[in-house]
């Protein structure tokens, strides 16, 4: 188990290293200049650009450069911003609680609702219920996000006034009254990203749950005189959820990505919405830290569904 | 009639073509069943899937042969209403930039049947020449991905060994990949040059969206072809041909492909909607096509802005996109029934 675990842990790291090469090529080798914005300003005459560039060393070959932007992650240091001039990490810091609140948020609701609709509708298959789960599912994640999101501004904050559009960040919560601010603005962006998440979730639950039930143990559970209860909920269901879980684990990432339109779409300034400005001002260092930050959010929760896998089905031979 | 009674009238119409297939068999000939009619049988009883078929057909005829229609009708109308277009052989295109100073963001009425925007452009040329955009985009996008899935697939696991390493660990750092923002990055970063190198925006936009899309959607496709193809490549049929002399690449996609097809069917069905949906939402995150070019997403976009005043300019596109999504999964669900009777997803 730990040889196994060790050698997931083993084939993850050079595969980070390969995606932040591409990142950092595909950003060094695209034409534009990072400093094109001093280049239309007038009081910076071309040696102090000339000068700027060299401080940050940008004259140098870019594989140099990915070379010493590694070393230096390595130390911790993720440079400076380009538009800000503060430190990388210390803006991702400053963004990261928003976005993790929304989207961890989402996430819960979106797998607690899921679960338990897809295994109502396997255990009903083909009913009203299952057939109504099902339309929804499909309406789902037939919807572009930032469509729903309309959709939820037009009905609940334009017309009932019941959530504001806008997500204020400035808000403290210290008091009840704040507290309840604080919820009511977050609603809607949780709200969207829950229909999304919720459909595909509610979907692979329901099949995993069939797959499952067709098979020859639950006969076996059933014809001993265990109850329907029994028989769903500690066979079917345990078995079931293995699969589940892992993409529970697998689907954690693209939220992320979900949360890019969210936070567009709500002015919430999480990291999403920072990716978006950044590409916008061509601050380089910072979208190569958001890109390969959300690539080592894919590849760390990639290696967790491999290891749940492998502890919770005992099939799973670590060869 | 209530459900209950149509279901019956459905059983008794199938009892009776089984009794007439019945006294067929005893006759001569009966029409051989294949696969395919198999397949055909079983799609046609998926009602949803039916339901997708038909939306896209009438898509499809709407962005196509709709406009000739439209146009007409729409250049009388603008005619009666005292502000005729300029040009003496309006197309679509000249219809989508018309700017109708008489009617500025006015809602559904009869000369613009879906309304107009803030600058008095009809919203129904704009959806129509966006559908075209934006479905092309979904096709296009969908053979890309799926010939290059189905290629590194086939390869791999046709070949096997260090090929096969090296194609699954290439498609696993793909899978690693963090789309939306690998996406955003290159659409971003390498636009300019491919539209100069286009020579028009509209094309440069459409072929790096498309190439984009398409080089990170491959990767389920390559795993599921690989793996039909390492269960097929042992299959006596393979024998036969390798003995027969056929050619390795003749064996890999003349004799072996065909037998993979279902999956990659169903997996290039779902694509064309992700695709669209991808599409719209560079669109909206502003990475998108020029703003001159109206696409789904763009006119969501747009029409975001105005959802107090004049709502129906982003509800009719993005109403479009979801019927266009919604219907592209459903035939992708009912395809996946009819070529694999035996998977439930």
């Amino acid at each position: 188990m730990t040889q196994y675990i060790l050698r997931r842990v083993l084939i993850a790291i050079p595969t980070l290293l390969v995606i932040s090469f591409v990142i950092f090529a595909v950003l060094a080798m695209a034409p534009g200049d990072p400093l094109a914005q001093f280049a239309l300003n007038p009081a910076i005459p071309e040696s102090t650009r000339q000068l700027i560039r060299t401080q940050f060393g940008l004259d140098q070959p870019w594989p140099i450069r990915y070379v010493k932007w590694l070393t230096s992650l390595s130390r911790g240091d993720w440079g400076f911003s380009f538009s800000t001039k503060s430190p990388v990490i210390d803006i991702v810091w400053q963004r990261m609680p928003q976005t993790l609140q929304v989207v961890g948020l989402a996430y819960l609701i979106a797998v607690c609702l899921a679960i338990p609709i897809g295994i109502l509708s396997a255990v009903t298959q083909y009913s009203i219920f299952d057939n109504i789960a099902t339309f929804f599912s499909f309406v789902g994640f037939s919807v572009p996000s930032f469509f729903t999101g309309i959709l939820c501004i037009l009905l609940f904050a334009v017309n009932l006034k019941w959530f504001p559009i806008v997500y204020s960040t400035t808000l403290e919560v210290n008091s009840l009254a704040t507290f309840g601010q604080q919820v009511r603005q977050m609603f809607l962006p949780v709200l969207v990203l829950v229909v999304q998440q919720t459909a595909a979730l509610t979907r692979f639950m329901r099949s995993s749950m069939l797959d499952n039930l067709s098979l020859d143990y639950v006969r076996t559970a059933r014809a001993k005189g265990l109850s329907d209860r029994v028989v769903v909920v500690r066979h079917v269901l345990a078995n079931s959820l293995i699969p589940v879980i892992t993409l529970i684990a697998l689907g954690i990432p693209t939220i992320f990505a979900g949360a890019i339109i969210t936070e567009n779409l709500f002015r919430v300034n999480g990291l999403g919405a920072l990716l978006i400005t950044s590409i916008n001002n061509s601050d380089t260092p910072v979208v190569m830290a958001l890109t390969f930050i959300f690539s080592i959010l894919t590849i760390i929760f990639n290696l967790i569904a491999d290891i749940m896998y492998g502890v919770l089905d005992p099939r799973v031979r670590y060869g | 009639m209530s459900e209950a009674d149509q279901a019956l009238d459905g059983r008794t119409t199938v009892t009776t073509t089984s009794a007439l297939s019945q006294q067929l068999t005893t006759g001569i000939a009966i029409k051989p069943r294949t696969l395919l009619g198999d397949a055909w049988r079983r799609f046609r009883r998926h009602r949803l899937a039916m339901f997708g078929v038909a939306t896209l057909l009438f898509f499809g005829l709407s962005v196509s042969l709709g406009p000739l229609i439209y146009q007409g009708y729409l250049l009388r109308q603008l005619e009666q209403e005292g502000m005729p277009i300029s040009n003496p052989h309006p197309d679509l295109r000249a219809l989508v930039d018309h700017l109708d100073f008489l009617s500025l963001m006015t809602p559904p009425n009869s000369i613009h049947l879906l309304g107009t925007d803030d600058l008095g452009r009809d919203l129904l040329a704009r959806c129509m020449y966006g559908g075209r955009v934006s479905l092309a985009v979904g096709f296009v996008a969908m053979i890309i991905a799926i010939s290059l899935g189905t290629f590194v697939g086939a390869v791999a696991g046709f070949f096997g060994g260090s090929i096969d390493q090296i194609l699954m660990r290439i498609t696993d750092l793909f899978l690693s990949l963090p789309v939306i923002p690998f996406i955003l990055l290159t659409v971003y970063l390498f636009r300019d040059p491919v539209i100069l190198a286009m020579g028009s925006p509209e094309t440069g936009i459409f072929m790096i969206v498309v190439t984009v899309i398409g080089c990170l959607a491959w990767m389920q496709t390559a795993r599921i072809v690989r793996a039909s193809f390492l269960s097929l490549k042992e299959k006596e049929f393979v024998e036969a041909a390798t003995a027969l002399g056929v050619g390795t690449w003749a064996i890999m996609f003349r004799h072996i492909l065909p037998n993979a097809m279902g999956p990659i069917i169903v997996a290039a069905t779902l694509e064309v909607g992700s695709a669209i949906i991808t599409e719209s939402t560079l669109s909206f995150l502003g990475v998108g096509f020029p703003p001159d070019t109206p696409t789904w997403g763009r006119l969501v976009t747009d029409g975001s802005q105005y959802l107090q005043a004049a709502p129906w300019l982003a509800l009719f596109p993005g109403a479009l996109i979801f019927l266009a999504v919604l219907s592209i999964n459903f035939l992708g669900d009912g395809l996946r029934d009819a070529l694999d009777p035996r998977s439930r997803l």
